[in-house]
């Protein structure tokens, strides 16, 4: 199944990201920053020659655009999420101004990062909207919006309705919107707290700074400890800046921490999916109860349930034989659609049911994949940060000995 | 009885201090300025009272660690030639009708001949602490006597008898007798040897006898007085130290100022670990397949917290009392140095005086002889104690920026292994993975 996927034929990158000015909807001037995505097929890499990559340039909002329109026509597959749209779990040094070059450069990686799990999705994949996204530069926004997706997506009215209303949702599905609403609270509390923790570690590192400087003024009147004094505070000023890198790199953890916590928003979106089609079913099994219902009484004539219509054709007279058949046909014909229907609602709901949960195990496979990587990753950071700083110290230790 | 890690005693001939006229090299690319706002006046001290062993006490309550013995043998030349040993300890709270204050027991130890006893207990307060320094100042102007702890603290104290107040306290008080102890001429001062020794009521019946402290603050005055007037006569050799220590005084404090702020930050960030660590392990209760990962990371956050605890303690137990001391000893240098200044202007004045009386002047003549005479005592008496105090400010320093940099070592090491030993277990299993899936 995986030689299907798009990402093995074609190679897709987001290189660069630069800022523009233009007209919006309402003729205003804006700022905002645009992507080069680069395709190469991947066979010309092979045979050795690298042939120039086809490139086009899209703005996050069409990103946007593209995975609204994969989430409406594919609702039983967990879309990948896109990076935030804001800057968020900010600490202090780090800015929340999307026009930074530290976030535009964060995203231009987490867009990089959706197009390649898009292109490696067995199923989403083939879409030709995809496609064309990645390979068509014009005209490709009027194309998706000709699809009519929009009109076809449902109101989050309908969905929240049905979210309270339904009565014997799968227990899978009910088991996993508890899932990710846990998995989502956990992240959420996590990156908090990894931003607080980032905050003062950059705090002890970067006041370290000033020894520098000071021990440089104070080696000035200083005979013997001088040298010792003033070499010491060189590495101390060393320390202070490597926080910089080492705080840069674990941003990059947080974000793999951020995909999934979008990701939980994703799951959930298939369940609501879910329960929609599974309301829709009990309410149309409910309907056609009621019109059997209905039926039978008409064609016995007994009133087992209080019904207006009985009251009034007790009041004002029976009605006549011909009338009491011509309803029952209707009925019956009512009946035999609803059948038909509610057959083909089951049919439908156990399909969704069965390729939802199908890539709902592909993606826990995919999360414990990459988040016991991410981790792996968070130690092999620490390890890089306790090294630098036994270097920097044994320098300065040695430096104080002189002293 | 252990002894105590001490610099070396009798001070070595000195060479002239300080004034090295080389400027500063410029900065390249300094760091980040810090912004000390007024909170930074706050001289709060935390001691932490982690770990057990201090080096510098010997007491029978607390066990010596052998790497505070360690620290003894490094620096002591000649142990042997110690012999007055003082502890001061066990803070006891006094409530009377008209105050609270705190006492604190003084032990001495001493095999010297002009003590009756060899072994003294005494409690004594604060108060007392400054009645020995007035006096210890009063008998040796010129000589450099060391800081008692403030009185107060600054900003922000609320409780002026807190546990980590007193601690502080009790500790830079138990230094302050020490380094008299130690002091060529400082240990033979009878009003020290009283402070030791007298009973209570011995001790109250000895003040009331002396000067007291007006008469010091009197002579402070004096002396900032002349030295605004300016000395014409002041010797090169002063004016050098001078010069230095307006220097050394500046960088002390910004050097005490940086270091507490590390402290505070430390402390933040050992709090904000304590609240992360536990993180992961929730994150299991939701999570089959990533609980050993996430355990692990748990307990290296976890073990990575303690260890950043010791690094705190560390800072506050060597590096923040030294510094400290020596932002109090730049003040009492600063009082020396004036202190020598008017003793030197009494005698420019009285030959002033001569140069224009005639009729006094055998008598003009005797006084000058004995001012001369006072001048040259204050001078090398300033001289040799300026050499040890310098002698010794720069061992201390040395010390305590080595331990900062052994605590931060020990502190990465410690963590490197926590996270190295994590990511074995975590790549030993992954190999495993690797090896049941190519099985058939």
């Amino acid at each position: 199944m995986m030689e299907d996927c798009l990402s093995k034929k074609i190679e897709i990158s987001v290189s660069e990201a630069e800022k523009r000015t233009g007209r919006n909807a309402m003729n205003m001037q804006e700022t905002y920053t645009a992507y080069l995505i680069e395709t190469r097929a991947v066979e010309s890499q092979t045979e050795g020659q690298c042939s120039p990559p086809d490139s086009l340039w899209r703005r996050y909002s069409e990103f946007e655009l593209l995975r609204n329109y994969l989430l409406v026509n594919y609702p039983h597959i967990v879309v990948p999420p896109l990076p935030e749209k804001r800057a968020e779990f900010v600490w202090h040094k780090l800015s929340a101004d999307n026009m930074d070059p530290d976030f535009v450069e964060r995203r231009r990686i987490g867009l990089e990062n959706f197009l390649i799990r898009v292109a490696s999705h067995p199923i989403i994949c083939q879409d030709k909207i995809f496609y064309s996204f990645l390979t068509q530069e014009g005209g490709w926004k009027e194309m998706v919006n000709e699809t009519g997706f929009q009109l076809k997506a449902d109101s989050r009215l309908k969905a929240l309705n049905a979210t309270f209303r339904v009565k014997s949702p799968d227990k899978r599905f009910t088991d996993l919107k508890h899932y990710s609403d846990e998995l989502q609270s956990v992240i959420s509390h996590l990156l908090r707290v990894r931003a607080r923790v980032a905050d003062r570690l950059y705090g002890v590192y970067k006041v370290h700074g000033n020894y520098g400087r000071v021990f440089s003024e104070w080696s000035a009147i200083e005979k013997e400890m001088g040298d010792g004094l003033q070499s010491a505070g060189h590495h101390m000023d060393v320390y202070a800046a490597s926080i910089d890198d080492i705080l840069e790199e674990e941003e990059h953890y947080a974000d793999q921490l951020k995909e999934y916590l979008f990701y939980a928003e994703a799951l959930r979106a298939v369940c609501r999916k879910h329960e929609l089609m599974q309301y829709d079913l009990e309410m149309a099994a409910q309907d056609l109860t009621s019109k059997k219902q209905q039926c039978e009484e008409l064609a016995t004539g007994t009133v087992r349930t209080f019904s207006l219509k009985g009251m009034t054709s007790k009041l004002f007279g029976q009605e006549t034989p011909e009338q009491r058949e011509g309803k029952i046909k209707v009925l019956e014909e009512q009946i035999h659609e609803g059948e038909e229907q509610l057959k083909s609602k089951n049919t439908e709901g156990r399909e969704f049911v069965e390729s939802a949960w199908a890539d709902i195990e592909r993606f826990k496979e995919q999360k414990n994949r990459d988040l016991k990587e991410a981790l792996i990753n968070y130690a092999v950071m620490q390890i890089s940060m306790c090294k630098k700083g036994i270097q920097v110290w044994t320098n300065a230790k040695e430096c104080f000995s002189k002293m | 009885m252990e002894a105590e890690s001490w610099v070396p005693g009798p001070p070595l001939s000195g060479s002239p201090p300080g004034g090295e006229g080389a400027a500063a090299a410029a900065q390249p690319g300094a760091p980040e300025e810090l912004t000390f706002d007024d909170d930074e006046e706050d001289l709060e001290v935390f001691s932490k009272d982690i770990s057990l062993t201090e080096a510098n006490s010997f007491s029978p309550l607390m066990p010596t660690s052998p790497s505070s013995m360690i620290n003894q043998y490094k620096f002591e030349d000649e142990p042997e030639l110690r012999d007055l040993f003082i502890i001061v300890d066990d803070p006891e709270s006094h409530i009377t009708a008209i105050e609270t204050f705190i006492t604190y027991r003084v032990v001495t130890k001493t095999s010297r001949g002009e003590f009756d006893s060899s072994e003294y207990e005494v409690r004594r307060r604060y108060q007392d602490f400054l009645w020995l320094k007035s006096r210890l100042e009063e008998a040796h102007p010129t000589l450099i006597i060391p800081p008692l702890p403030e009185k107060f603290i600054m900003k922000g104290i609320v409780e002026r008898f807190s546990d980590e107040f007193i601690e502080t306290r009790r500790k830079a008080l138990h230094k302050f007798l020490n380094r008299i102890a130690e002091h060529p001429t400082l240990t033979f001062n009878e009003d020290f040897k009283i402070f030791l020794t007298a009973q209570a009521w011995e001790l109250s019946s000895h003040k009331k006898q002396g000067p007291g402290l007006f008469s010091r603050m009197g002579q402070t005055v004096r002396a900032v007085a002349s030295s605004v007037r300016g000395v014409k006569n002041r010797p090169d050799m002063f004016t050098d130290i001078n010069d230095y220590m307006e220097t050394f005084t500046q960088k002390i404090n910004l050097l005490d100022k940086i270091s507490q702020r590390i402290y505070k930050e430390e402390k933040g960030y050992y709090y904000e670990l304590k609240e992360y660590g536990p993180i992961h392990t929730l994150w299991c209760a939701s999570e089959e397949e990533l609980v050993d990962s996430l355990k692990g990371i748990a307990s290296c956050i976890d073990k990575c917290c303690k260890a950043t605890e010791k690094r705190m303690a560390g800072l506050s137990e060597n590096l923040l009392p030294v510094l400290h001391e020596y932002v109090l000893y730049s003040e009492i240098l600063m009082g020396v140095l004036k202190r020598r200044d008017q003793i030197q202007a009494e005698l420019d004045s009285k030959v002033d005086a001569l140069s224009n009386k005639k009729a006094e002047k055998d008598q003009l003549t005797e006084e000058i002889g004995n001012l001369e005479d006072k001048v040259e005592c204050a001078n090398n008496a300033l001289k040799a104690d300026w050499d040890r105090w310098k002698q010794n400010m720069q061992h201390d320093m040395k010390t305590a920026f080595l331990n900062v940099a052994e605590n931060n070592m020990d502190y990465y090491e410690q963590c490197l292994a926590t996270w190295e030993s994590f990511l074995t277990s975590q790549t030993v299993d992954l190999h495993l993975e690797e090896d049941s899936e190519d099985r058939p």
